[in-house]
């Protein structure tokens, strides 16, 4: 294991005492290349960074808090304002939680939908991600190439949901509503076309000159100091843990997939972003699997005590338009337990702790943010490193602030 | 689930439950060791949680490598308010354990960032939003909330909407502190609606063949 080798060069401008010139710069909380709210103090020596210091909580808006006032439902959509780059995954995490803690299952269509968007969401957030890495280090045609791609599988997230970001899509006990006609033919159709974009994208960038030199043994982290940090996701597989729930700890349909987990080596920015890369190929193989395993059947489970009824059925049955009013006021009530669930998102695992008292509103529930973890380690990470370095950093760790400040 | 070590668990008497969960019951300062939805949960005595915690990570029966979650949850109600939650992930047994302390408002926790360094900023965020202090934390600052911030907002006594807001002031052109106005009195419904926990309606005794009979 290499975890040893991390090497801090001083850099010196020639002709110059970079021991004089020790200051404190103030980057953010405005700045493009913070991908949020982030307000970093860096500590240079010269150009070199010798101390980050990350003040977050500037996106806090008490998420945790608010869902201890909402019924279970009402809470679904504050998930998507966490990670908005993938907020599916994000739903699914709640959703997981809640229907364990009502020991309730989810019908095998709905189960497939689930892993069929959280995949999609999977290379939703990677392209976004990989190429706003490539904009950071000055690549500008991917961002562009890429956002064009995100615009396709954003029209999925509309077709099923009504809204492009903001889902609400996963609910406690399956989704809200099937695949409309086409879709899934639709998303063949993508899965198709969508390996060779990823081929063009590594041809522009894997073997780019400026990339590799911005990227490569920058921000490396060893395994053991990854593992300690709470690493999780590609930034855990970077530095050589082939960890990954969908494979460890499957759930819904995860376990019947068949997908590889790529796993980096030397856990420095190049390998972050390799491994992005590489899990969208292997997402879309397991959309495809998804589409091809299908059954049909229901997508929620057919308890009206947890789903609603169906609109039609609402108009003629009298018990169909109680059960309705009911969960939408009052809700449904969880069993008094508790439960940590969590889910490989795309940044690594996002989990919810969840107490329930009972009632029909959560005790506690705790949002364990993978970006909290990952951007805690830019201190780590970009010690040593050039200025400019600290920013590719920040890009190859993927982090949005929605999540990390709740 | 989990084979752990056979060969520790061994020498542990005979123990008609798993092996791990009577080598965790055999560690010094677990109180009780529980399996909760499948989820084991060990409950520890708040003195002894950096040695408990320290065996957890270095011993290679339990070898849980990452803690992946430190938080609070309140419950007002009780002598020692606080629990503290820790989740724990064992990469190389893929395992999970929960382990969880109590406290209250005064009483230090032992901090954990010596064994996992990653769990610093949650530490920070417990301080921040519940008030707990931790023993050998280096960094005590607020995390998530305003600079300057006052009261710990995730304690069940913290109202929803908090004591102040922001607005801008158009005489002093920044952003000021107010009290919290609210143009309509905050409202929070309890559900808790007879719907389900009535059981017996009025006049169901008539339906009863022994109420009946009684009377």
């Amino acid at each position: 294991m290499s975890g040893t080798m991390r090497q801090i060069v001083p850099v010196t401008a020639p002709g110059r005492d970079s021991q004089l010139e020790r200051h404190t710069v103030n980057v953010g909380p405005q700045h493009p290349a913070t991908h949020g709210v982030l307000r970093l103090i860096l500590e240079l020596e010269g150009e070199t960074v010798v101390r980050a210091d990350p003040h977050i909580g500037l996106l806090h808006r008490g998420t945790e808090k608010l869902i201890e006032y909402k019924s279970y439902l009402q809470a679904v959509p504050y998930f998507d304002r966490l990670d908005y780059v993938s907020p599916m995954c994000c739903e699914h995490a709640f959703a997981l939680a809640t229907e364990k803690l009502l020991g309730i299952t989810v019908p095998e269509r709905g189960q497939w939908i689930r892993v069929l968007f959280s995949e999609i969401t999977r290379v939703l957030n990677h392209l976004l991600t990989v190429v706003h890495l490539a904009l950071d280090v000055g690549a500008q045609s991917p961002s562009l190439w890429g956002y064009e791609e995100r615009e396709k599988l954003l029209t999925f997230h509309e077709a099923v949901s009504g809204a492009r970001f903001h889902a609400n899509y996963f609910r406690p006990g399956g989704v809200s509503k099937d695949l409309p006609a086409g879709l899934a033919e639709e998303i063949w159709a993508w899965s198709e076309s969508f390996p060779k974009f990823l081929d063009d994208l590594q041809n522009l960038l894997n073997e780019n000159r400026i990339f590799r030199q911005r990227l490569v043994d920058v921000g490396i982290i060893s395994a053991e100091d990854a593992l300690g940090m709470g690493f999780s996701g590609p930034n855990l597989r970077a530095a050589g843990v082939a960890w990954d729930l969908r494979r460890t700890q499957p759930y819904d349909k995860y376990s019947e997939v068949e997908f590889d987990v790529p796993v980096g080596r030397h856990g420095d920015c190049f390998d972050r972003y390799l491994v992005r890369v590489r899990e969208m190929g292997e997402s879309v193989k397991i959309i495809r699997q998804a589409l091809k395993n299908m059954p049909e059947g229901p997508v929620k489970v057919q308890d009206n005590k947890i789903s609603p009824p169906k609109r039609a059925e609402m108009k003629r049955s009298m018990e169909a338009l109680i059960h309705h009013f009911k969960l939408f006021t009052e809700g449904y009530h969880v069993p008094a337990g508790a439960t940590y669930t969590a889910v490989e998102a795309p940044k690594g695992e996002f989990g919810v702790y969840l107490v329930a008292d009972g009632t029909n509103h959560p005790y506690r529930c705790k949002i364990r943010a993978t970006g909290f973890s990952h951007l805690q380690a830019i201190d780590l990470m970009s010690k040593g490193h050039l200025l400019a370095d600290a920013i590719a950093v920040l890009g190859s760790i993927d982090i949005v602030f929605g999540e990390v400040d709740r | 689930m989990t084979d752990a070590q056979d060969q520790s668990a061994g020498t542990v008497a005979e123990a008609p439950v798993d092996p791990f969960e009577s080598a965790l019951r055999a560690l010094d300062g677990v109180r009780d060791v529980s399996v909760d939805h499948g989820e084991r949960v060990v409950r520890a005595a708040r003195g002894s949680l950096a040695d408990l915690m320290r065996t957890l990570r270095g011993d290679p029966r339990f070898a849980f490598e990452q803690c992946m979650d430190v938080c609070g949850v309140d419950w007002p109600q009780r002598a020692e308010r606080f629990d503290i939650v820790y989740n724990l992930l064992s990469v190389t047994r893929n395992d999970r354990l929960r382990v969880i302390v109590t406290t209250d408002e005064a009483t230090p926790i032992s901090s954990v960032t010596a064994i996992w360094p990653g769990t610093a900023w949650w530490e920070r965020e417990v301080f921040d939003l519940f008030g707990v202090i931790f023993d050998g934390l280096a960094d005590h600052r607020r995390i998530v909330t305003d600079y300057g911030f006052e009261g710990h907002p995730l304690r069940k006594d913290f109202p929803l909407t908090g004591y102040v807001e922001l607005r801008y002031d158009e005489e002093q052109k920044r952003v000021v502190y107010g009290k919290v106005a609210l143009t309509q009195e905050f409202r929070s419904f309890d559900f808790l609606s007879p719907w389900e926990a009535m059981t017996t309606l009025p006049g169901d005794e008539k339906a009863d063949p022994k109420a009946g009979s009684k009377a």
